[in-house]
């Protein structure tokens, strides 16, 4: 828009507002935009329509609970009880959990705290690559290496260990195990990144209160940072939780796809994601089988639902709190 | 690491305390190097077996199906992967950004927004398995426009899976935007939408590329989702409207062959993919370099 004279811009202006382009143009665009967004509620909705629809016989022939909570995944039978699939899930998730949560938060400690700014700057290259490594390459690595290559160590883990509860016996190679630890790397970046940002959060006028009154590092951690972004991890590893819950390539691949309930951490096992992608070649055409699929799907989505709810809270919630905390800074500063 | 050297001397540290201290140095030290142990063993593998499967023939041949004998390369899954990725960006990103612009320009504050926003957030949690069900319900048994497995509607599925993370990450970057830039521009006459496209979307572009090549980054390695929709072919194909093969979907079908030469062409398949995705992801970081130092 040359402006020549002050003159120019409010004539065109009203040039504008008189023209049908000008009049259309900006409900137009808004119209579109709004409509957008609104597409994403339309196909969010259709999507769960759907697939109740498409889940009910499945869920009809079962009854919702017993097909949530009872033991029998016999496909041939056409028994289709998912509760061996639910726990498969929980059980490789929370291994997950206990494996990957630890190694995440002592490194994003690490990074925020401990490192010097460039070697801080390359591990959080370094973590997020790992996130950049799709999920089938985690299953070759995890079916073709992991599983020859740690046998004999799993064994010994399931022998020494045998007095807890769920080792013990022998082992096959797949197993719940292998999946929890290959989902544990898989989980490792988003929870040590949230874990990251959440620790950075920590006021530095708490943090240097404490040093001033001698606290040595560690103290400084245990003392400051560790409280005050505990809600925030426990959210960062619950968002990791939702994604081990849904990863299906990797975990199909090491689990050994066993539609029973082990006995053991080690023993082979079934989980909800997996049956999808293992089972629906032979589903396709008949409309119980792949409803069970489809209700397995259902069942996984609503457990997304509920673990990304919770930890979104949580983070949200540790957010907040240094919103917060720097308003009350801000307005201590107006005061004085 | 001692302070500045001052006049007062602390008091030492107990033995205890200095122990413990340094103990947990040491253990943060030890798990960030843990965290790269994957890593490294991972990048290990891929080369030291992948490698080996490089040829001019293995990027330029087709599978051949063969169980004994030549195998073929993988030609029709790097264009399958590159095609279906391509259509799938080409529908999550601008509606992605247009869902962003409609948050940061005229939702703010809105509950309408907010319920958008929320249905975002749920989005970007479905497991992609869930979406790839969905469009195999939807679109594959539903046999739309008279294909059943069509590559077209894997990238369908991919685009649900990508829209969520551009959406977050274009919110973002517009919210950045300062809003003396857009008051200016008002001020000097220019109608919302015309704010919009040469004033906001300019000044947020470097942000915007690098939110959407993150989001074809996570597109171009879904495995699950494609082998509903566009399933597993060998020859090379253009029209989207038939079987597409794709690099996730070959590995994923040679991991469970009995033969050497499938295995190997699978890891070859792998680390491809993989320098696919890095090249992808650095691209994004290096856009996001040059914008900070230009701010």
């Amino acid at each position: 828009m040359g402006v020549a004279s002050p003159a120019a811009p409010r004539k065109q202006r009203a040039g504008f507002q008189q023209s049908l382009r000008g009049r259309i143009a900006d409900p137009l665009f808004r119209l579109v935009l709004t409509g957008l967004a609104g597409l994403v509620l339309v196909i969010l909705i259709f999507f769960f329509v759907f697939l109740i629809s498409k889940a009910r016989p499945a869920l009809a022939h079962e009854g919702v609970i017993d097909f949530v909570f009872r033991n029998d995944w016999s496909p041939g039978t056409n028994v289709f009880r998912a509760w061996p699939l639910l726990v498969g899930t929980l059980i490789t998730a929370a291994t997950a959990l206990v494996i990957g949560v630890p190694v995440a938060v002592t490194t994003a400690v690490f990074i925020a705290e401990y490192a010097p700014r460039r070697l801080a700057a390359a591990l959080t290259i370094l973590t997020e690559l790992l996130a950049a490594v799709p999920s089938i390459v985690y299953g070759l690595w995890g079916a073709l290496v992991l599983i020859p290559e740690l046998l004999t160590t799993q064994q010994s883990l399931s022998d020494r260990l045998s007095f807890m509860p769920f080792v013990g016996g022998m082992v096959a190679g797949p197993s719940y195990f292998l999946a929890g630890l290959i989902l544990a790397i898989m989980i490792l970046p988003i929870v040590c990144a949230i874990s990251r940002e959440v620790i950075q959060t920590v006021p530095t006028e708490s943090k240097e209160a404490a040093m001033a009154l001698g606290a040595t590092r560690w103290e400084v951690v245990r003392s400051v940072i560790l409280p005050y972004s505990r809600a925030g991890i426990v959210g960062a590893s619950m968002l990791g939780m939702g994604r081990a819950v849904g990863e299906t390539i990797a975990v199909v691949l090491v689990i050994g796809n066993s539609p029973m309930i082990g006995h053991s951490i080690f023993d082979q096992g079934y989980t909800l994601a997996s049956v999808i992608v293992n089972e629906f070649g032979e589903a396709a055409g008949d409309d119980l089988k792949s409803g069970a699929l489809i209700a397995a799907g259902l069942v996984l989505f609503v457990l997304t639902l509920l673990i990304n709810g919770v930890a979104r809270a949580l983070v949200m919630r540790a957010e907040r709190r240094r919103f917060r905390d720097n308003h009350v800074v801000a307005s201590d500063g107006v005061t004085l | 690491m001692s302070g500045a050297p001052g006049r007062y001397e602390l008091p030492s540290l107990s033995y205890r305390r200095r122990l413990t201290n340094a103990a947990a140095g040491a253990i943060f030290a030890v798990a960030a190097l843990i965290a790269l142990i994957p890593l490294a063993l991972v990048i290990y593998y891929l080369i030291s077996r992948g490698a080996g499967a490089w040829s001019k023939d293995f990027f330029t041949t087709d599978p051949t199906g063969n169980f004994l004998g030549d195998p073929g390369g993988v030609k029709s899954a790097l264009l399958g992967t590159i095609t279906m990725v391509a259509l799938a960006s080409a529908l999550a990103i601008p509606v992605g950004i247009g869902v962003a612009l409609y948050l940061v320009e005229y939702g703010r504050g809105s509950r309408f927004a907010a319920l958008v926003r929320y249905f975002v957030d749920v989005m970007t949690g479905v497991p992609s398995i869930v979406f790839g069900l969905f469009i195999y319900v939807t679109l594959v048994l539903g046999g739309v426009l008279g294909s059943s497995f069509a590559g077209w509607k894997g990238s369908v599925a991919l685009a649900l899976l990508m829209l969520p993370v551009v959406t977050r990450s274009a919110e973002v970057v517009l919210s950045l935007v300062p809003d003396a830039l857009r008051e200016a521009a008002l001020a000097l006459g220019a109608p919302r939408w015309r704010v919009v496209l040469r004033v906001v979307l300019p000044s947020a572009l470097p942000g915007l590329v690098t939110g959407s090549l993150l989001a074809v980054a996570r597109g171009a390695g879904e495995t699950a989702p494609l082998i509903f929709t566009a399933t597993i072919v060998n020859a090379t194909t253009f029209n989207l409207n038939s079987r597409m093969n794709s690099l996730p979907a070959q590995i994923y079908n040679d991991i469970g062959q009995p033969s050497d030469l499938l295995i190997e062409r699978a890891w070859g398949a792998a680390l491809a993919l993989v320098s696919l995705i890095l090249l992808t992801t650095l691209v994004a970081r290096l856009v996001s370099a040059r914008s900070r130092l230009g701010a």
